[in-house]
């Protein structure tokens, strides 16, 4: 386990470009973070990610680049990086799948871009995404078993690993005695 | 009523240089689904870092992709050189971007390779993989090996160039760049090539960002987005040099943006051997605070994405790697359905999807009658029998 969600960096003040993009979310978000010249980075409600995707997607020159899995105390924080090109700069948007269902809607239906990194971030860290139009496993085998998450902190790669599935049996050879 | 044929392609063929699993849906010699499955070599390489400090990380991360081994590292190097606020020497800003265009253009050229004998012309092969070599040679001689270069390091470069290095690099780019001109213009201005290629395989822009697509992918479709010229690191904004845009979305699209970059890689590495200053390659980072940063680098393929978080110990808690084909692949959907089967194997190979580079065999069989169906290799031959139509009719 990682430190707790961070809440510091809430006095950060809004300037630049970065700055109205954030202001624009003003009422989606809890805490900003940084806010600097080429990067922002701020928390937002975890009830309205669908909705800050849609508002970011409608900006000029705005693309999903992917999303992070953090394995944290009290969930799953997932952060939705956005890029803006022009003028280039990446916009960190932050939010808690909490316990015990670890559960945010999907934006993938909204945003294409997001489809794989959703099944991705549900494979190897357990979290849920609410009317997923695809769920099925992306990146772990269909033989790994339900509910191990290799990218979780308590994850351990030696003790943890999980048996291999049994070999079938080889097709009879022809002639063979 | 209308019958529709599965045909796989994958997951493992020699002709696909990884694993990855396509099923399309055809009716008749059209496609109208397809399905893509993924992963069958993942390495953990995420996992792995969070026990690898933060100096050993690049080694790790520079094995992603054997052919964008200098874009990975940097661009996690980048994420934590923001980290820990490193102000990093201007030659060693020099000598991240020679290496990185160099990397783009050997890149290109196999792309550009591999493209033409997909459509039958081996010559475009031949050339290509040719003009490949110096190229090659270069690296190796700056840098010590052909691929995972290992040049840079947190705050700044591993390992200086003399001026004869730089000398040689500056000669084998300036002999490099009429025979590449030459190859360019034998692909853009080529009749067959216009045919066979114009309207094939279209992503549109709107469908390009939706599925967040970048680099030549992006830019043949029109996306002008580039990170060197969006968020300039390494040297990239002390340089002229353009960026290349087609509007038109097709495969010749994007084998233009591709040729045309290769011609101006030459241009940048040039530039940079001519303007490079002198003094120290290394900042010497001795402690990484905690903190959270992103770092991304126009790699070959599109943009490298790279989260890095520290918690002031010397191993990373966490280490996000995007690579552009994660983006770019799953725009098959966009452009393969509603195509020819001859043009789907060219289409796949128009974003220059990046593999992990094992070579296995299988035999792909329709589920329903059991008979053995088209594979990849059946895929190319039918791409190359269309090009062989269209040059008749040309």
């Amino acid at each position: 386990m990682t430190d707790a969600v961070t809440t510091t960096g809430t006095q950060v003040p809004l300037k630049g470009f970065v700055g109205e993009v954030l202001a624009g979310l003003s009422d989606a978000v809890t805490a900003v973070e940084q806010c600097d010249e080429r990067r922002g980075m701020a928390r937002i409600d975890p009830e309205r990610v669908v909705e800050v995707a849609e508002r970011m997607f409608a900006l000029d020159g705005s693309r999903l680049a992917t999303c992070t899995g953090l394995d944290v105390r009290d969930g799953i924080d997932v952060l939705y990086h956005w890029a803006i090109e022009p003028p280039g700069v990446v916009i960190t948007l932050k939010a808690l799948a909490a316990g015990p269902d670890l559960t945010l809607d999907s934006i993938a239906n909204v945003l294409p871009a997001a489809n794989w990194i959703e099944r991705e971030m549900h494979d190897l860290l357990g979290a849920n995404f609410r009317n997923h139009p695809d769920m099925r496993r992306l990146i772990l085998d269909d033989s790994w078993p339900e509910g191990v998450h290799p990218l979780r902190k308590d994850f351990d790669q030696v003790r943890d690993r999980p048996p291999l599935p049994p070999v079938p049996p080889a097709p009879e050879q022809e002639g063979q005695v | 009523m209308s019958h529709k044929t599965l045909i796989n392609i994958g997951p493992f063929h020699p002709l696909q240089e990884e694993a990855e699993f396509f099923q399309l849906y055809v009716e008749g010699e059209r496609v109208v689904d397809m399905d893509v499955r993924i992963s069958y070599n993942h390495r953990g390489i995420e996992k792995l870092d969070e026990s690898k400090t933060f100096d050993q990380v690049p080694f790790v991360v520079e094995r992603v992709c054997g052919i964008c081994s200098a874009s990975h590292p940097l661009a996690y190097i980048q994420a934590v050189e923001d980290i820990a606020h490193v102000q990093v020497p201007e030659r060693a800003l020099y000598l991240r971007t020679i290496v990185n265009e160099l990397e783009r253009i050997h890149s290109h050229l196999l792309w550009v390779g591999l493209g033409g004998h997909f459509l039958g012309y081996n010559t475009v092969f031949m050339w290509a993989w040719k003009y490949r070599e110096p190229i090659l040679d270069a690296l190796e001689v700056s840098t010590g090996s052909r691929v995972n270069y290992a040049n840079c390091k947190i705050g700044g470069v591993r390992r200086d160039m003399t001026d004869e290095q730089l000398a040689d690099i500056d000669r084998i780019c300036a002999e490099a760049f009429g025979p590449i001109e030459m190859l360019t213009h034998a692909v853009i201005d080529d009749p067959v090539l216009h045919a066979r290629l114009k309207g094939v395989g279209v992503l549109t822009k709107a469908d390009a960002r939706a599925y967040g697509a970048n680099g030549p992918t992006g830019r043949g479709s029109g996306l002008a987005i580039d990170v060197r010229r969006d968020d300039p690191y390494a040297a990239y904004d002390r340089i002229d040099w353009e960026m290349m845009v087609q509007d038109s979305g097709d495969v010749f699209a994007k084998a233009a943006v591709r040729l045309l970059e290769t011609l101006e890689a030459i241009k940048i590495i040039r530039q940079c051997v001519k303007d490079i200053p002198g003094g120290e390659i290394d900042a010497k980072v001795e402690h990484i605070p905690p903190g959270e940063a992103i770092g991304h680098v126009e790699a070959p393929r599109g943009e490298t994405f790279h989260y890095v978080r520290s918690d002031g110990s010397n191993y990373p808690v966490r280490h996000k790697v995007r690579a552009p084909s994660y983006v770019n692949v799953p725009t098959f959907k966009a452009s393969c359905i509603g195509s020819e089967i001859a043009d789907v194997a060219i289409t796949l190979a128009s974003v220059d999807p990046c593999y992990s580079c094992t070579e296995r065999m299988c035999t792909a069989v329709d589920a329903d009658s059991g008979k053995p169906m088209y594979d990849f290799a059946e895929l190319v031959r039918l791409s190359q029998a269309k090009t062989e139509r269209i040059r008749k009719q040309v």
